[in-house]
Order: C-alpha cells, then sequence, then structure tokens
C-alpha cells in the first residue's frame, strides 16, 4: 500500500450569520459539492469580524482565510459591512506594508440566494491557496521565538 | 525671561490657567516635562529644539486633571494631537490653553477655531530619516519588507514607551492587557512584537497626527511611528480623512461613504 501525502490547504471562513452563512447553507441544500478544505465560523455580522480572529487563524495554522458577509446595502444591521469594509482596507495595506502575502486573505460578498456562488468562492480560493502551497510566514514568526 | 515665561505667568496670574504644563531642564542635557503652578516658577519653563515630547499626553491623565484648568506648551505635532482629542470628546476645548511653540514665537490659542488655523499652518514634517526609510520600503518586495520589519521588531522588548509616549493611546485599559481573551502574546518574541504593533497601528488609523513622539521615545530606536503613520496614510488616500486638522471630524472607522473601494471584494 502506498500513501501519497498531498497539500490540502485549510480555509477559516469568517462569514455573518445573515447573508453568507445562509447562502452556505443554501450550497448545501441546493446539492452543490463544494471543496471541504473550508471551515466555516458563523457571526453576527461582518462588522463583528476583528482583524484579531483572522491573525488568530493564521497563526493557529490557517493556509487561506476568506471573509464573506452581506452585500452593501443588504446588511441586515444596515450598516455593518460599510463599516467592515472600510476597516479591511486599512487591515489590507497594513498586512502588505509589514511585507504579509494578501493572496491568502480573500473576501466576498455572498448573499442567502447566492448558493452557488458560495461554492464558486471556496472553490476558486482553495485553488488558489493550493498553488501557494502551505502558509509559512505566520508560522516562521512562531518557530523564530524570542530574539 | 522668554516670551513664553512671560505668557505663562500672565495665565497663572490671571486664572486663566492652574497649572503650566511644559518642558524644563532636565538632567544630562535633556529636558523633562514640568507643571508649574505657581508664577515664581516659570523661570522653569523652556524650550528649544531638544523638546519634542508630546505633552499632551498628560491631559488624559486623572492626576493632571485634578490640578484645575490647564495651560499646555505645545510643538506644532501636539496642537494636532490635541483637535484629535478634541474631536474624540477625550478634551473640552474649554479646558485647556495652549501655548503654541515653534522655532520663532510662541503663540496663545484660546479656542478651536484659533487650534485648527494654527495646525493649518504648520504642516505636518516627517523627519529626512523617516522619510529614507519610508522610500526604501516602497522600493521593497513583500520579502524584503517582512525582512525589514522582522529584524527591527526584533529589537522591539515590549516596554511599551510607544503607547505611553503618545497622546491618543489613551484607552484605560489596552487590549494588549487583555488576557480572557488574549488576543497579543504577551511574550516579547517574534509573533507578540509582530501582534502588539500591528494592533497599534490598527487603532492609530486615521487618528495617527505624526507627531513622532512614539519613534523618539523607542529605547531601542525602532522607526515604529512608521506604522501608525502608514495606517493613518492609508485612510487618508483612500477616505480623504487625515487626522488632527478639524475639531469636528468625525472618527475615520467608525464612519463610511457608499461608495469606498471595494475592488479586492470577490
Amino acid at each position: 500500500m502506498t500513501t501519497e501525502l498531498t497539500f490540502e490547504p485549510k480555509i477559516v471562513a469568517f462569514v455573518c450569520n445573515w447573508c453568507t452563512y445562509a447562502g452556505a447553507d443554501l450550497t448545501g441544500t441546493s446539492r452543490i459539492a463544494y471543496a471541504s478544505n473550508v471551515r466555516i465560523m458563523r457571526f453576527p455580522c461582518t462588522g463583528r469580524i476583528d482583524y484579531n480572529l483572522v491573525l488568530k487563524a493564521l497563526e493557529q495554522g490557517a493556509d487561506g482565510i476568506l471573509i464573506s458577509g452581506c452585500h452593501p446595502n443588504d446588511c441586515h444591521y444596515s450598516t455593518g459591512n460599510f463599516h467592515a469594509r472600510r476597516r479591511w482596507v486599512v487591515f489590507r495595506h497594513m498586512m502588505e506594508y509589514m511585507g504579509f502575502d494578501l493572496r491568502r486573505v480573500k473576501f466576498a460578498w455572498v448573499s442567502a440566494a447566492e448558493g452557488a456562488k458560495w461554492a464558486e468562492v471556496v472553490n476558486t480560493t482553495v485553488r488558489e491557496i493550493r498553488e501557494l502551497g502551505p502558509a509559512t510566514e505566520y508560522t516562521e514568526l512562531h518557530r523564530k521565538g524570542v530574539a | 525671561m522668554s516670551a513664553l515665561q512671560v505668557q505663562a505667568g500672565e495665565l497663572l496670574a490671571s486664572g486663566k490657567a492652574e497649572v503650566v504644563i511644559g518642558y524644563g531642564e532636565g538632567t544630562r542635557g535633556r529636558v523633562r516635562p514640568v507643571f508649574v503652578r505657581t508664577r515664581a516658577d516659570v523661570s522653569l519653563l523652556v524650550f528649544d529644539g531638544r523638546c519634542t515630547a508630546n505633552l499632551t499626553v498628560y491631559l488624559a491623565k486623572p492626576e493632571v486633571g485634578r490640578m484645575g484648568k490647564a495651560a499646555i506648551v505645545a510643538t506644532p505635532g501636539a496642537v494636532r494631537s490635541l483637535i484629535q482629542l478634541i474631536a474624540e470628546h477625550q478634551v473640552d476645548p474649554g479646558e485647556v490653553v495652549v501655548l503654541a511653540a515653534d522655532d520663532d514665537a510662541v503663540t496663545l490659542l484660546t479656542d478651536p477655531a484659533a487650534l485648527e488655523a494654527y495646525a493649518a499652518a504648520h504642516p505636518v514634517t516627517i523627519p529626512p530619516e523617516a522619510k529614507a526609510v519610508t522610500e526604501s520600503l516602497a522600493r521593497m518586495s513583500a520579502q524584503e519588507r517582512r525582512a525589514f520589519w522582522d529584524a527591527e521588531l526584533s529589537r522591539c522588548f515590549k516596554c511599551y514607551a510607544c503607547r505611553s509616549a503618545c497622546a491618543l493611546c489613551y484607552c484605560t485599559r489596552c487590549i494588549t492587557d487583555m488576557n480572557q481573551p488574549q488576543w497579543v502574546c504577551v511574550a516579547p518574541h517574534a509573533l507578540g512584537v509582530m501582534e502588539w504593533h500591528l494592533n497599534r497601528a490598527m487603532h492609530m488609523a486615521g487618528r495617527c497626527v505624526q507627531c513622532g513622539s512614539c519613534t523618539s521615545a523607542c529605547p531601542a530606536g525602532i522607526p515604529i511611528g512608521l506604522l501608525a503613520m502608514e495606517a493613518s496614510r492609508s485612510v487618508e488616500k483612500e477616505f480623504g480623512a487625515q487626522a488632527g486638522l478639524r475639531c469636528d471630524a468625525p472618527p475615520a472607522l467608525s464612519s463610511f461613504a457608499a461608495d469606498d473601494r471595494e475592488s479586492f471584494i470577490l
């Protein structure tokens, strides 16, 4: 018996309860098969998704991050996704400034009716992260320890 | 007596201020903050090129608040941070008088409009060494930037002088001190240091007035102010809001526009 070890990326998805979580539910009830590499975390709103959660996920060995919520003007709380969008712009800029690979952190708007889009977003993310290989930048910091 | 000492003395004598927060002669040729409460002590006040620390950091301290109405000797950077503190409702504009000092003159500023006019007339000056680092960072690849910050931050031993020196780091409980849950690793190792500075930069986004206080406070000589400055510059470029110019400015990251950039969102 031979065992072939292939790299399977671990993706953590932070999604909002009202749109993307319901959208991902629709993907399942529509019997659309998609990559099983994603671990979905449900949040009340994208406005609740703190960038520290992203940092913690990377720290704990995630190879890719997917953040998704309601389209603009669709937020259950009216403006949560608008606030999140601003924060993401700055967060992405700072990650880039400190030299992290932005291709590992993806953002999407997926509504409760877009089950097919969710499958596509996950599949695309998994494919791209698989090409990038395992995330090392962040775990490298762990390894370095005290300077 | 210098013009600064004369003006400070008049403020104390007339009761327009009960304490003057300024710079005094310290040890080894350095200056230190002084809190002048009587007219006789105004001779302690000095102002010259060594006075770079941002004294508005003391306005948020309760023990300074108990000294009564304050007058503060402020560099242009400190004037901007005072404006930002007013915009964030941390300082009541009626409760503080400003002795704005630069190389040439001392100007008395008593109301928000005067502060704003002074800030507009004294734009941000970036020290040449910070400019050189910024320019070289702009030419680097992502890997080179990662290596640059890794090397710089490896000298950080988490003394939090950057936080203490910053007028806008006024939270009584900082995220880095929280342990349930613990967001930032407390140890000064590569990961904990990076997370702390990234968090500080994110919290300064749209709020950093680029006074340079954190960089000059750093005992390890890390150009740490660049991170907060970069976060603020990103806000300025994307959303057009520059910190420290208007006393009624809305908080940049707690407001939004319907047409904010979203080209990066799938």
